[in-house]
């Protein structure tokens, strides 16, 4: 049916100009449907069309309502009878005809009000009235012409009882492209048409270059294990050995003590560490007895060249267990095995989570990541650690760095690292570095002369500067938004 | 780190120089301190009451104050005094103070008796005089503080020293510091005008003081409470928690006297020398400080405070060798006397005789006075130099593997989540339709959050959340995790050790149990582990070397619905499972839609190229 019209349409326009309006009428078919095959044979330049404006008057549904029964006014003159008649026995009989009415015969004088009586009475002003608004409403409806001046039509209008309907109509000529037929373009080049040639005599519909394309299925890696990823090669490309950090569950022992951190430490307060109640403690017979007893000796009275911290060491604080604060509980470990196996030269690094018992906001988790690097060796000096760090943040890209005396308790020197931000036009924190404090080396076993550097950060930080997250928790934890994991870049970290 | 608030132009005074912000900030930088903060008390006062209608700040003052970072281990440098005097030494303005005993010779010294019961809950105090002090309103004010700063740090809250300032004028010695039933003591305590005892103190104080409830019970639950009594059986304190009132200093006070009580002596001497190496710069003969006898609990006699300066002897070789500059050994000394050690080189250069002088308790070895050589020297003025350690780079065998399989996971259609270890037993348990037998879950004593209850034994909570949390993302949703779980493991090691594990999730409008079936199907094929079925001689010969491959039996767990749960097993050995998880288990992590699961456990997978396997558990 579309299919014969559209052939009827363009065979018709073949032979010259045609109406749409008469078109429509002719073909039986409603203008808006023919409308809407015009727009299309034009969009291909088959036809060109040319607007034509109409225009008409018609009744509105109030209106056609008077037909037949009189005007709202003529109605009201008709119920009132010589003697008169209160208003409210009008609008009885009228209804909401009655209201309009009444206002409408007082404008024309039709009627009045007599309060003659006492109680207000609608009496007749005039004898007989001729209902104009009827004969222009009948002559409107029957589509005559009705004769009514342009003052009376706009009255009509303003009292909502006629409308002006417009619309087009179009004359439709030939187009550029105009042919007796129409060739359906063909969206995409199918196996079909390179099986049967056909592709030759396609056209195909014009590819609409503004639209995004359509995203690829498939998964998608987390942005923060993404920047670990190119850590992981940065350590390795530099030499550096990963360690063993999956035991998230330590003893203080290692955490702290090994570390020459005392007991009465801070950061051994319940406030900033998890402690576990099961498994509450590691026995002391699970840890090496030799080396427990010259930890216990190096904070209680020194040794090594050191005057130790002069308290009363308790082998109950080692034994607690808790979640790590830092992965140097690893690393003292490692420095302990390597001791025990025959020194060697070593590297270091891990990137793993550590824990810490503090509040969650938009900056702080629970729990995070800490990247490490350990560098061992006989006569490592604090010119090499800086040298070190010069290289690893210059894989980075932070190629201007400068150091601030800090204080860790089992490092020394201690160096807070910083970096000059481009982007934020100052220094910030990137790191703490520092040399391992005799007291936590030689205990463990490491010949004299041996001096281990070190360096640690966060990972979390540089990933939501790199990816430009401003809540933690939006990129660690359940809370995760899928979208933000979906919609990153690589990590060019390393390049 | 402690912040120390001070004012900044009574800090610019004492530094005879105003300095702009931003030099002092280098300043600060070079000598290991930061300037973290600059506000004054109206701003303070402002922030403190946000919020609160009417609050009136008029009465503040608008003078600068500026909030400094102090190194955790320099406790002379915790009040303006220090501050001040640490960066004059620095910048040679001026001599490390030389701190001395009050010559007595002839003169009686005032006494502290230690009776034995005080081994019960307090053992140890030691004293010291300051006479002919002048207090001003910013000088007390920053004895006040410097007091709280020691109370909060060195002082461990007050559980190891807590320090006690009294008018000496007020009260007569000999003093005895005793321990008694807590109704057997009564006394004002300060900011009161009425008689409390003790017991009744510690209960009022709990029930009424922010700031004291939190020392209470430090000696609540003792049998006797350390009291310190005057001569005339005036309580001087009730250590660690108040002072009396009777003696309490204001600013006409002349002469202190200082009590340190503590359950760790050496603690309490350097907290003792820290306050008088502060405030002795105000006495009438600055630097000088009376010293107490205070007999102990068998009789013997000791001494307060040890003033004394400790010799030092480093070998310039290992200063040299660690900073890795060639400094002689004058140059060094030098530098250290920039850092209040008094040094000097030995006649052959080779050795630098060091005084380290009581504000620096810091210094325990030869690494301390090495780091103060190039904090003097400048830790920017280093030449950077590569160590010549050769090393070979390497990843531990587990997590490379996970790297790779990681890869494979996302490119199988999966994304990466990343959830925490810790959870709430809820989640862990209760939630996921599972008892709690008491073996298998690490428990957390003191959680900060209160959902941190255990780690987790199973990766499936997190991914679970995950998908609550995430209920208008477009389905289907596929998610994965490699990760650790945590789990008991008896008398081994610590008693827990982490398991590395796989989990997906696959959320969509119908159950898919085929998708994640698929997805066990390619990690195994990816892992080169081939199905126990598989009659293809390729496989077989993988499984002869692997010593068997995988396989799934239909398996029962409240986790799941019932009928859609399978078990895997990799060489018989239970390694995991997958399955259709249970409406009630969905509804309890708020999921609306049916979800697919998958865990597995990584570690049995660990082998390398020719089947051999690799260690995963190595500490």
């Amino acid at each position: 049916m579309a299919q014969e019209l559209e052939t009827a349409l363009l065979g018709a326009v073949g032979t010259g100009p045609v109406e749409s309006g008469d078109f429509a009428a002719t073909h039986n078919v409603p203008h808006l449907q023919l409308v809407g095959l015009l727009k299309s044979l034009q969009a291909s330049d088959m036809i060109t069309m040319e607007d034509i404006d109409h225009s008409r008057i018609v009744l509105t549904a109030e209106a056609q309502g008077y037909l037949g029964k009189g005007s709202p006014e003529a109605q009201v003159f008709a119920a009132v009878p010589p003697e008169g008649i209160s208003l409210a026995e009008i609008k009885k009989q009228l209804g909401a005809a009655g209201d309009v009415g009444f206002k409408q015969a007082m404008q024309s004088k039709w009627v009045a009000i007599d309060k003659s009586g006492g109680e207000p009475r609608v009496v007749r002003k005039v004898e007989s009235v001729q209902d104009r608004v009827l004969e222009v409403l009948t002559a409107v409806a029957a589509g005559k012409e009705s004769g009514a001046s342009d003052a009376e039509l706009a009255a009509l209008k303003k009292r909502k009882l006629i409308a002006v309907e417009q619309w087009k109509t179009y004359t439709v000529g030939k187009g550029a492209a105009w042919a007796p037929q129409r060739k359906k373009a063909a969206t995409e080049l199918t196996a079909e048409m390179l099986q049967k040639g056909s592709w030759r005599e396609e056209t195909f519909k014009e590819y609409n270059f503004n639209a995004l394309g359509q995203l690829p299925a498939g998964g998608h890696l987390h942005p923060l294990l993404k920047v670990r990823t190119q850590f992981r090669k940065i350590f390795t490309q530099m030499g550096f050995e990963e360690m063993p950090t999956n035991n998230y569950v330590e003893s203080s022992f290692w955490n702290f003590d090994a570390l020459f951190q005392p007991q009465q430490h801070p950061a051994r307060d319940a406030h900033d560490t998890f402690f576990l109640t099961k498994p509450a403690a590691t026995p002391a017979s699970n840890f090496p007895q030799d080396y427990l007893q010259r930890v216990k000796e190096t904070h209680q009275h020194g040794g090594y060249g050191s005057i130790g911290y002069g308290y009363d060491w308790k082998i109950a604080e080692a034994e607690k267990n808790l979640l790590r604060t830092h992965t140097t509980a690893v690393s003292s470990r490692m420095l302990y095995r390597l001791a025990q196996e025959g020194f060697r030269p070593a590297k270091y690094f891990s990137i793993d989570r550590v824990f810490r018992n503090e509040a969650i906001d938009r900056t702080h988790l629970a729990e995070f990541h800490q990247i490490e690097g350990v560098v061992c060796d006989y006569g490592l000096t604090l010119s090499d650690l800086i040298g070190t760090l010069a290289q690893f943040f210059d894989r980075l890209g932070l190629k201007k760095l400068r150091f601030k005396p800090a204080f860790n308790p089992y490092t020394e020197p201690s160096m807070e690292i910083f970096s000059y931000s481009e982007q934020l036009e100052k220094w910030i924190e990137v790191g703490n570095s520092g040399m391992f404090r005799p007291e936590m080396l030689r205990p463990m076993g490491l010949p004299e002369g041996v001096n281990v550097i070190a360096w640690g950060l966060g990972l979390e930080r540089p990933t939501m500067i790199l990816y430009n997250i401003d809540n933690i928790r939006d990129l660690f934890g359940h809370k995760v938004s899928l979208s933000m994991v979906k919609q990153n870049p690589v990590c060019r970290l390393g390049l | 780190m402690p912040v120390v608030g001070v004012n900044r132009d009574k800090l610019f005074e004492a530094l005879g120089q105003t300095y702009t912000e931003e030099e002092f900030e280098e300043l600060c930088f070079e000598y290991g301190i930061e300037l973290d903060d600059v506000t004054s008390e109206k701003e303070m006062l402002r922030k403190e009451l946000a919020g609160q209608a009417g609050a009136d700040v008029s009465g503040a003052s608008e003078e600068v104050i500026y909030k400094i970072d102090i190194p955790a281990n320099r406790y002379d440098m915790l009040c303006l005094e220090g501050i001040a005097r640490a960066l004059n030494i620095f910048r040679g303005r001026q001599a490390p103070p030389q701190y001395r005993l009050a010559d007595m010779s002839g003169k009686q010294l005032q006494r502290m008796v230690v009776r034995p019961e005080t081994a019960l809950v307090r053992p140890f105090v030691a004293c010291a005089v300051l006479r002919g002090v002048a207090l001003d309103p910013v000088r007390y004010n920053s004895f006040i503080d410097l007091q709280d700063k020691l109370h909060q740090n060195l002082c461990r809250q007050r559980t190891l020293v807590a320090i006690g300032t009294h008018d000496l004028a007020k009260i007569r010695g000999p003093f005895t510091y005793e321990a008694l039933p807590p109704e057997d003591i009564s006394f004002v305590p300060l900011k009161q005008t009425q008689e409390f005892n003790a017991r009744d103190l510690l209960q009022h104080y709990l029930a009424n003081d922010q700031k004291l409830k939190k020392f209470v019970p430090i000696i609540q639950s003792s049998l006797v409470y350390p009291v310190i009594y005057d001569s005339d059986r005036r309580v001087l304190s009730l250590p660690p928690i108040i002072n009396g009132q009777h003696s309490a200093i204001s600013l006409d006070t002349r002469d202190v006297f200082i009590e340190c009580t503590a359950t760790d002596l050496t603690k309490a001497k350097i907290v003792l020398n820290t306050v008088v190496a502060m405030f002795s710069e105000y006495c009438e003969r600055p630097f000088e400080v009376e010293p107490v006898e205070v007999v102990d609990a068998l009789g013997n006699t000791h001494v307060y405070p040890h003033l004394d300066t400790r010799q030092m002897e480093v070998d310039a070789s290992y200063i040299r060798g660690c900073i890795g500059v060639d400094l002689p050994a004058d140059q060094m000394a030098q530098l250290l006397s920039k850092m209040q050690l008094t040094a000097s080189a030995s006649a052959d250069g080779s050795r630098v005789q060091v005084q380290v002088p009581i504000t620096r308790s810091d210094v325990l070895h030869a690494c301390d006075v090495m780091e103060d050589v190039a904090i003097a020297y400048g830790y920017n003025k280093l030449v950077k130099t590569v160590p010549k350690t050769v090393t070979v780079g390497k990843e531990l065998p587990l997590n490379q593997l996970c790297e790779l399989l990681r890869g494979e996971c996302a490119m199988a259609g999966f994304t990466e989540i990343l959830t925490w270890a810790l959870c709430s037993h809820a989640e862990n348990f209760e939630q996921l339709q599972r008892q709690d037998d008491g073996t298998t879950a690490a428990c957390i004593g003191n959680p900060a959050t209160a959902e941190f209850e255990v780690c987790r034994t199973s990766l499936l909570p997190g991914a679970l959340k995950t998908l609550g949390a995430n209920k208008d993302a477009p389905l289907p949703v596929r998610l994965f995790e490699v990760s650790d779980v945590i789990l008991l493991t008896g008398d081994k090691g610590c008693g827990a050790a982490n398991r590395r594990r796989l989990v997906a999730v696959h959320c969509d409008r119908a159950a898919s149990f085929e998708v994640i079936h698929g997805l066990l199907n390619r990690v195994m094929e990816v892992l080169n582990v081939p199905y126990s079925e598989d009659a293809d001689p390729v496989a077989a010969a993988v499984r002869q070397r692997l010593g068997g491959g995988y396989e799934w039996r239909a398996d029962n767990d409240p986790t799941f619905f019932p009928g859609r749960h399978a078990s895997i097993y990799f060489k018989d050995q239970r390694v995991g499972e997958f399955g259709i998880i249970h409406p009630d288990v969905l509804a309890a992590f708020d999921i609306v839609n049916p979800v697919a699961a998958l865990e597995l456990d990584l570690e049995p997978f660990c082998f390398d190229q020719f089947f051999q396997p690799m260690p995963t558990q190595i500490l």
